[in-house]
């Protein structure tokens, strides 16, 4: 393609292909503390493309693919192509990766062990492991966290966070501002702006981590902690996962193992500063 | 070289895999996912050196689909219960039928939806027996139904409501208003018992069955694929029969389908270098459009060669349908496309 890039984000190597060079660009950018490995061959492909070749210059739009698509996928404004290329790399990982079970989950971790934050989007995960991140925490990730299926150690994917909406502000006013990307305004997710990691996300993002805690935030209502069943857990994670049919046996030994491993709750939170404040308190009584 | 010249060497056997530069890597890896070829390719290279993450990442492939096996011949498992208690019999077709017959070209092969054949006469009886056990219909659109149940080789497809897999019922193997008219009941009185008790087509059949699924079903895409499926299977039986060949030359006749399997053989030869007897090793130079199309994919994986491509669509629908019902056909599909209340997706 006329211009391409890569990127290694956790065990996953990236290439990026696009018609316009404004993406790339913006990916670059956003990515250049990230160690690119040229003489590493790509796990994944990714393609943001013109439907029509007039479509490069007429009302550019990018449409989503690589080596798999989504047939129905409305194409994004060129404007919004950083987003474009973000969607494009979740969907490669989350419909081709097998190599671990994939949890759409944020995560941190304290040395060599790992809080994983599951819930829908809205549930403020991404947020929460964002605003961990930036204090004694290595984030992990906020969209993704792969588990190992033969040793239940949890994985970084510790891409660039998709900060949406309001998190924009709460995160932009604690962060160095070169850490931050383009505001995205209007996206049809809201307002996008991306943040990139701290250096020690980045720089450690091979080094695996044993999940200690399993939270499933919700934001809003009054702080409240719910302890939740083995269950329960098991069927929310299953949800949440993109391949756990995929791997079979296997998957399912490894959300077996996890939910009788470690301890779950359900959190509310109408801040993130109590949000923060149950993550540390729960912490700190997993750990006795 | 492009890659998916890379990909067809690679998987000939012509090409050292441990030769091959970063790039040239991701090419491959590339055009073998467009291809669904990656864990194909995943099981002919696991006794190589590789770099580590190609190791790594075939290593995956190969566990994947054996996983992705297993659930396949569990789906077939899943309409033999639902389909054993009304006595009705049913062969099992492509990827699943490689499967359980183990045959070569199963290694690796991603099978999508669980393909069986039954008798016409069964057909109603197994549609019934299929919704009672859980499969729902897909398609709503009632255009789309009445074409698929008056001109169709199969039923509409299902899918099972809880597992989420697709099942196609089909009376024969070509669409019924197809110019090629195989035998669907010598198909079927002839077909061979598995080890686990499932049947499958007789070697000749299930040769004939591929090349005309390859050659004479379709626009060839996924050709490569097939491609393989049909140079793995008549490599295979040919190597257990050195009748083989002879008998595939008479099934073939009497299923209309003799152009179709000794243009599999020679695309197999040419591409995947199949060794052919005298009488099947000729040059035909249509042929080389055919070798076009199936390459037609860039290094990053997007198909190329549009108008190549279009004549290859053009082609599979004048030989499935007659001039006047083609017209009627997409006719109808184009004022269904140009009124979004009634759109819906169909690929018939």
């Amino acid at each position: 393609m006329r211009h391409s890039t890569r990127i290694a984000v956790g065990p996953v190597q990236f290439r990026v292909g696009s018609d316009w060079a404004e993406p790339i660009a913006a990916l670059d950018r956003l990515y250049a503390n990230y160690s690119k490995h040229e003489d590493r061959p790509a796990d994944a492909t990714v393609r943001l493309f013109a439907a029509r070749p007039w479509r490069r210059w007429l009302r550019p739009s990018v449409h989503i693919g690589g080596d798999y698509v989504v047939p129905d996928a409305l194409p994004l404004p060129l404007s919004m192509g950083l987003l474009a290329a973000e969607m494009g790399m979740n969907l490669q990982v989350a419909l081709g990766w097998r190599r671990h079970l994939l949890l759409h989950a944020s995560a941190v971790a304290k040395g060599a062990r790992a809080v994983i934050l599951s819930g829908a989007s809205g549930s403020g995960k991404s947020t929460l492991a964002a605003l961990l991140g930036e204090g004694d925490w290595r984030l992990m990730g906020d969209e993704f966290t792969l588990l190992a299926p033969e040793s239940g150690e949890a994985f970084a994917f510790p891409r660039a966070v998709s900060l949406k909406n309001e998190a924009i502000a709460e995160l932009a006013s604690r962060v160095d501002p070169a850490r931050l990307g383009p505001l995205l305004a209007g996206t049809p997710k809201g307002d996008i702006r991306h943040l990139v990691p701290c250096a020690e996300a980045i720089d450690r993002m091979d080094e695996a981590a044993r999940p200690s805690l399993l939270l499933f935030p919700r934001f809003g209502g009054d702080a409240a902690v719910e302890p939740m069943g083995e269950g329960e857990a098991f069927v929310r994670l299953t949800e949440a996962s993109t391949n756990y049919i995929a791997l079979g046996e296997a998957g399912f030994d490894a959300l077996t193992r996890l939910v009788r491993e470690v301890p779950a709750f359900a959190i509310a939170y109408p801040d993130s500063a109590s949000g923060m404040a149950l993550v540390e308190q729960l912490w700190a009584e997993a750990a006795r | 070289m492009s890659a998916i010249e890379t990909l067809v060497d690679l998987l000939a056997g012509r090409r050292d895999p441990e030769a091959l530069n970063p790039g040239e890597w991701d090419g491959v890896i590339g055009v073998a996912r467009a291809e669904a070829m990656l864990a194909t390719l995943a099981k002919r290279l696991a006794d190589a050196a590789l770099p580590e993450p190609v190791a790594q990442l075939l290593a995956d492939q190969r566990r994947a689909a054996e996983v992705a096996t297993k659930q396949a011949l569990w789906e077939a498992e899943m309409a033999r219960r639902a389909l054993a208690p009304e006595r009705i019999e049913f062969v099992l077709l492509k990827g699943t039928a490689y499967a359980a017959a183990d045959l070569s070209c199963s290694a690796g092969r991603q099978i999508g939806d669980l393909d069986i054949l039954v008798g016409r006469q069964d057909l109603g009886r197994a549609e019934n027996a299929l919704l009672k056990a859980g499969w729902e219909w897909v398609k709503s659109d009632p255009y789309d139904d009445a074409y698929y149940r008056e001109h169709m080789h199969e039923l509409p497809p299902l899918i099972h409501k809880s597992r989420d897999r697709m099942i196609d019922v089909h009376h024969t193997i070509l669409p019924r208003t197809h110019r090629k008219t195989p035998d669907p009941l010598a198909m079927l009185a002839d077909a061979v018992p598995t080890a686990d008790g499932f049947a499958v087509l007789c070697p000749t059949d299930m040769a004939c069955h591929c090349a005309a699924h390859l050659l004479a079903d379709g626009d060839l895409q996924g050709g490569l694929r097939n491609l393989w499926d049909y140079h793995r299977l008549a490599g295979e039986f040919a190597a257990a029969d050195p009748g083989f060949w002879g008998k595939l030359d008479g099934r073939a006749d009497q299923h209309g389908l003799r152009g179709e399997v000794h243009r599999a053989a020679r695309l197999a030869r040419d591409l995947y270098g199949a060794a052919l007897p005298s009488g099947w090793d000729r040059h035909d130079p249509t042929d080389r459009w055919f070798r076009r199309r199936l390459l037609a994919r860039d290094d990053w994986g997007r198909p190329t060669d549009f108008l190549l491509q279009q004549a290859f669509y053009v082609r599979s629908h004048w030989l499935r349908m007659p001039l006047a019902m083609l017209a009627r056909h997409l006719w109808t599909k184009w004022r269904k496309g140009h009124n979004p209340a009634s759109k819906g997706t169909s690929s018939a």
